[in-house]
């Protein structure tokens, strides 16, 4: 299973002198994690992120998902009204040892990133054979 | 009188980051992601050209076909439902923040737009409506005579 490390604090609340809009908001994803099977998986969301933008990577056991935007105002029309802002995404988790970490799959669709972790096989439950002597 | 020196909050809405935050508190608390319907979902962002509109809404993990949009008059509407691909099995759940269920919202555009031609796009979980204005409702030039 995966524990959260550190929420990230990312969320920029003014932005600072104006200057705000060159700088990338990172936001936190909100996550949904199940097991499943012999295996934990990772839905983390990520609108506007592009499947080539997205870094997930490993360093010993902890997990970091980033995804970064490219900005995508339309051209020639100037805003309105915002209710969201845009902005890249990013959360670190941390992996038991359970996890096999050479088999973890990682893909993305509609903005969502999916994640699945399988147990590594020597945390799966053994059964052990009791033999009569 | 209120005044202050300088504008922390030059050029945006300040209330957008205070939304963000007031969800982000109930995420903390309930951890379910069921107070969505307090706030009208989804958040929409609205962007002006000469003759035209553009309204954006962030939908991750929609397809394109479960999004509904009716424009009618000077109001559109969006409608959709987050299909739960993986609940049907046995699963134990540790995070649940995403949304799901239904939603339904109707937002009035500052002016009438062309059905005809709306032109709607969903990418990577992003979807981007452009309306038009129609032809005999453009604003018109008025020369000046001397």
């Amino acid at each position: 299973m995966a524990l959260e490390l550190a929420t990230q604090d990312g969320r920029d609340v003014a932005s600072r002198n104006g200057a705000g809009d060159q700088v990338e908001h990172m936001f936190t994803p909100a996550v949904d994690i199940f097991e499943k099977d012999d295996m934990t998986v990772i839905l983390a969301d990520m609108p506007g992120v592009a499947p080539g933008d997205i870094d997930v990577t490993l360093e010993r056991q902890v997990l970091t998902l980033t995804g970064h935007i490219k900005p995508h105002a339309p051209e020639g029309y100037r805003r309105l009204s915002s209710e969201y802002r845009e902005g890249g995404y990013s959360r670190v988790f941390t992996l038991s040892d359970a996890v096999d970490q050479n088999k973890i799959k990682a893909s993305v669709k509609n903005g969502v990133l999916r994640l699945e972790l399988p147990r590594a096989a020597e945390a799966k439950p053994k059964k052990i054979a009791v033999k009569a002597v | 009188m209120l005044h202050t020196r300088f504008d922390p909050f030059a050029g945006t809405d300040p209330f957008v980051d205070m939304r963000r935050m007031q969800s982000q508190m109930n995420r903390l608390f309930d951890g379910l992601g069921t107070s969505r319907s307090v706030a009208s979902y989804p958040p929409v962002n609205f962007w002006t050209g000469e003759d035209s509109i553009v309204m954006t809404a962030e939908l991750p993990g929609l397809s394109q076909d479960d999004i509904e949009i009716t424009v009618r008059n000077s109001a559109i509407s969006i409608r959709g439902e987050f299909s739960d691909h993986d609940s049907d099995d046995d699963l134990t759940w540790h995070r649940r923040e995403r949304p799901k269920g239904k939603f339904s919202r109707s937002v009035e555009l500052p002016f009438r737009v062309e059905a005809d031609q709306v032109d709607a796009r969903f990418e990577n979980g992003v979807l981007t409506v452009e309306m038009q204005r129609p032809e005999d409702e453009k604003p018109k030039r008025i020369e000046i005579k001397s």
